[in-house]
């Protein structure tokens, strides 16, 4: 028989135990999978392991891939601080993609640098006005942010699909040769080309420390200020903070803006480090907004967690396209991936209960 | 004959303290125990134990002679052992009866279709056998608190429980309708039924049981015959010195001004309705003026109205001559009104956020804590630690989180910063519930010194010993409206009661 029982005290060996332990049944589990599927586990994993962070170049790589992940946890991890469930990355994200590249598209070359703060307001200025569509719904008339910030990632990826393949938008590419065989967006100009940090071999994208720097940001700003204080204790006890004389309508609205305007960055990053077009169908494709939830959930919400595991996780995503081949299919690397994430998940479950085993239902042990 | 629940022994620790340490305790068939002591003496501990929340670290537990080991509330459940929680385990939109069998795994219960009539009128007999009839067909939200708690306790007769525990059941009665539990409890009794019953109120003890075992510190203190036990030889069993219980302390303070008026105020309460009805009150600087009342009658509502926490739909609260908008908790609390609410863990302060962060819940937005839109931390921390020394405040330092305080420092903390604050006015709810002797008297002293120094205390409170005890004036509130008015020096349990039940003057 088995019984799962709520922990009393959570031991501090445990936050070291549970994580190692879900990564080893994580292996364990891809083990009988590779050998079900005839891949040599060993060989795969060292491969894993080379392609996601076992050289410079693969190291760039995760750089890279961690950059869009870096903006869309940190989305997330700010607004739940606040208990407030923010779903709605993915869109805001892609709402900062199309204002970043109109913006870099508007100035052209005319400004010179200035573009890159240009486009970094705006994708701020779309990923906030998209959040606060839902933090509106929720501060006057108490709708579920979650289902209404959910819904608008569709309403993000149509819009976005939209100006480029349904319509002939000022973002739509109409004079190139190609253009008229398939629709792409306009590049961008060069000085909407964001600077890459490059040292000793290793290329950091500019998107990737603008993250990091506004996770300081966001941590000093919960943890020193008035403002962090006020989403402090909302998120804990809202009547706590009505009882204080807090006015939790404004600070629903000003999380849930600085939630959207944080993904919005990621967007217009997306636009100005990688992808200088915007690119509708490698946005969509991605779900950068829904790995951000999960981010978040296994940062606990801390910014400096985020980076972190935005990094890790940038790399397994890396050493998954590295790893496909005609020997090795895209569908066994979801699965790895998917089999990695479940059991680190579900490893937190532990740390909260405990799973019992126990023989019969009413025998007596204890006194033994 | 082997008792009907006997504990040996019984030891849990949890981290940091030792909650039982050795505890013996024992119950015959067919009594009424009462298991008495302070708040974090172990009661509770125990009772969950018994009930199979927890596990115990050591010793023994044995029903008729039998050593059992429960894993979970369910075999606790299935040995015969019921309990009614001091909050009530019951889902609102449901019937009486679909609570009744709610987690029940015998007989009806168990089946995928189930036949509600059969269960209905199992139900009314229990009920009428017992005096404790309720609508089987009527839903939760529809009944009163008591009646409620008729539900919790026909749950437990409906389970055959022959064990029936009762987690400090009188709280939310009037006297009048804990003195028709009682009869309850010994009619329970003399069919042989073993009737644990938790309490810190030692009147009642006196009043209803045949045996009272004392806890303290986690340890059994003695075991002794009510009939044998003064309520004073208890308190000092329970207290571990001489106690002077509740004495009436007279304030020479003179009583001046109105600081607070309200006028016919409205307020419509958390499921739509009207809550309060009308309300008409004046409270005069240095005076304590008590609502009485049985809980759910508008208490609430009516502190969260003054304190701007809820929005009056019609009439005036005025504060000092000058009127307030109302709904308003920052205007409220700038004009001086401090709240010491009833649900101090959720609403006094923000449970998982430190002592420090709450003792300036209400003043992080003054310059003297802040630079520009910079908390000054070490500043507020070093503000923390003496309020925690100056109030006593017993179980940490400013880094603890509130949660893991006890019930009298947390109430300690609210106080503080509440005081600290300067105010006029002061509405507290329940400041004392839940608290031990200890702490009772401190709250008690330190709501006297504020109306000393000339703040208007209004205090809301259900318990009628600590009105007659504090209070100058007292007034009744029934179903939102105030139904009478007493001097606190000369009122009586008996006709403060009956108003509570709504008998109009």
């Amino acid at each position: 028989m088995i019984r799962i029982e709520r922990r009393l005290a959570q031991p501090r060996w445990l936050a070291v135990a549970v994580p190692l332990g879900s990564l080893a049944v994580a292996f364990g589990v891809m083990t009988v999978v590779l050998l079900a599927t005839g891949h040599a586990p060993g060989h795969t994993f060292s491969r894993l392991l080379d392609t996601g962070f076992g050289s410079k170049a693969a190291l760039n790589e995760t750089l890279i891939s961690a950059t869009p992940l870096l903006f869309t946890g940190l989305c997330a991890a700010v607004a739940f601080r606040m208990q407030l469930f923010n779903i709605g990355g993915e869109g805001q994200l892609y709402a900062g993609a199309i204002l970043g590249a109109g913006a870099g598209i508007v100035l052209g070359n005319h400004t010179g640098w200035l573009s890159v703060p240009a486009m970094i307001a705006a994708g701020a200025a779309g990923g906030a006005a998209l959040a606060l569509v839902p933090a509106i719904l929720r501060a006057f008339f108490s709708t579920n942010e979650i289902i209404t910030s959910l819904m608008l990632n569709y309403v993000g990826a149509l819009v976005v699909n939209y100006l480029i393949f349904d319509s002939e938008s000022y973002w739509r590419d109409t004079s190139s040769p190609t253009a008229k065989v398939f629709p792409q967006g306009k590049n961008l100009p060069d000085a909407a080309s964001w600077p890459v940090a490059h040292t000793t071999g290793f290329y950091v994208p500019f998107g990737l420390l603008l993250g990091i720097v506004i996770a300081a940001g966001i941590w000093l700003l919960y943890t020193r200020t008035r403002f962090g204080f006020e989403v402090q204790v909302i998120g804990d006890s809202p009547r706590a903070a009505t009882y204080a004389g807090m006015r939790t309508r404004r600070k629903i609205l000003a999380v849930m803006a600085l939630s959207g305007a944080i993904a919005g960055i990621g967007g217009a990053s997306q636009d100005g480090d990688f992808r200088h077009t915007l690119d509708p169908r490698g946005l969509t494709a991605a779900g950068y907004g829904y790995a951000g939830i999960v981010i978040a959930a296994l940062a606990r919400y801390n910014p400096f967690a985020v980076c972190l595991i935005a990094f890790l996780l940038g790399g397994l995503q890396n050493a998954g396209f590295a790893l496909q081949g005609a020997d090795f299919p895209s569908g066994l690397v979801g699965v790895m991936q998917g089999v990695i994430l479940f059991c680190v998940l579900g490893g937190e479950v532990l740390m909260r209960y405990r799973i019992r085993f126990r023989r019969t239902a009413r025998t007596s042990e204890a006194t033994a | 004959m082997a008792a009907a629940v006997e504990l040996r022994d019984i030891t849990k620790r949890f981290p940091g303290v030792v909650a039982n340490d050795g505890v013996h305790f024992e119950a015959a068939e067919g009594e009424v125990h009462a298991l008495l002591g302070e708040n974090g003496a172990g009661k509770s501990t125990l009772s969950n134990i018994l009930t199979g929340l927890y596990r115990p670290d050591g010793g023994e537990i044995l029903l008729w002679g039998q050593p059992v080991s429960f894993a979970s509330p369910r075999d606790a459940l299935e040995a015969g052992i019921g309990m009614v929680h001091q909050h009530f385990r019951l889902v609102p939109p449901f019937t009486v009866a679909e609570n009744v069998i709610l987690g029940d795994h015998r007989g009806e219960g168990k089946k995928f279709m189930v036949h509600p009539r059969r269960i209905e009128r199992r139900v009314a007999e229990l009920g009428e056998r017992y005096r404790i009839a309720v609508d089987p067909r009527a839903r939760i939200w529809q009944l009163s608190i008591g009646e409620q708690q008729r539900v919790e306790i026909l749950k437990a007769l409906y389970r055959e429980a022959r064990i029936l525990i009762l987690d400090e059941p009188t709280a939310v009665l009037t006297p009048q309708e804990a003195e028709s539990l009682f009869e309850t409890l010994r009619v329970m009794a003399e069919e042989g039924r073993t009737i644990i019953f938790i309490s810190h109120k030692l009147h009642e003890v006196k009043a209803v049981s045949d045996r009272v075992t004392v806890l303290r510190d986690g340890k059994t203190i003695d075991t002794v015959a009510t009939a044998d036990a003064t309520p004073r030889s208890l308190a000092s069993l329970m207290v571990g010195r001489d106690v002077s219980l509740a004495a009436r302390v007279e304030r020479g303070n003179e009583v001046g001004e109105p600081v607070l008026e309200i006028r016919s105020l409205w307020a419509q309460g958390d499921r739509g309705g009207d809550a309060l009805r009308g309300i008409d009150l004046t409270l005069r600087a240095g005076e304590i003026l008590a609502i009485a009342g049985v809980a759910g009658n508008g208490q609430r509502e009516l502190a969260e109205t003054i304190t701007g926490m809820r929005t009056p739909t019609r009439g005036e609260i005025v504060l000092c001559g000058r009127r307030l908008r109302g709904g308003d908790a920052r205007e409220a609390i700038r004009a001086g009104v401090a709240h010491v609410p009833e649900d101090r863990l959720h609403t006094g302060v923000a449970p998982s956020l430190p002592i420090s962060s709450n003792v300036v819940l209400k003043s992080y937005r003054a310059g003297s804590v802040t630079r520009g839109p910079l908390l000054r931390l070490r500043l507020i921390r070093k503000y923390a630690a003496e309020l925690i020394h100056r109030y006593d405040v017993r179980g940490g330092g400013p880094e603890v989180p509130a949660r893991q305080l006890s019930g009298g420092n947390l109430q300690k903390v609210v106080l503080a910063r509440e005081f600290e604050g300067s105010p006029r006015v002061l509405v507290v709810a329940s400041p004392t519930r839940g608290l031990d002797v200890a702490a009772i008297e401190t709250v008690h002293r330190y709501l006297r010194e504020a109306a000393e120094g000339y703040v208007g205390v209004l205090l809301i409170s259900e318990d009628l010993d600590e009105i007659l005890a504090l209070a100058d004036r007292v007034a009744v509130i029934y179903e939102g409206a105030i139904v009478g008015e007493r001097d606190a020096r000369s009122a009586t349990v008996d006709e403060l009661g009956l108003l509570m039940a709504g008998a109009s003057e």
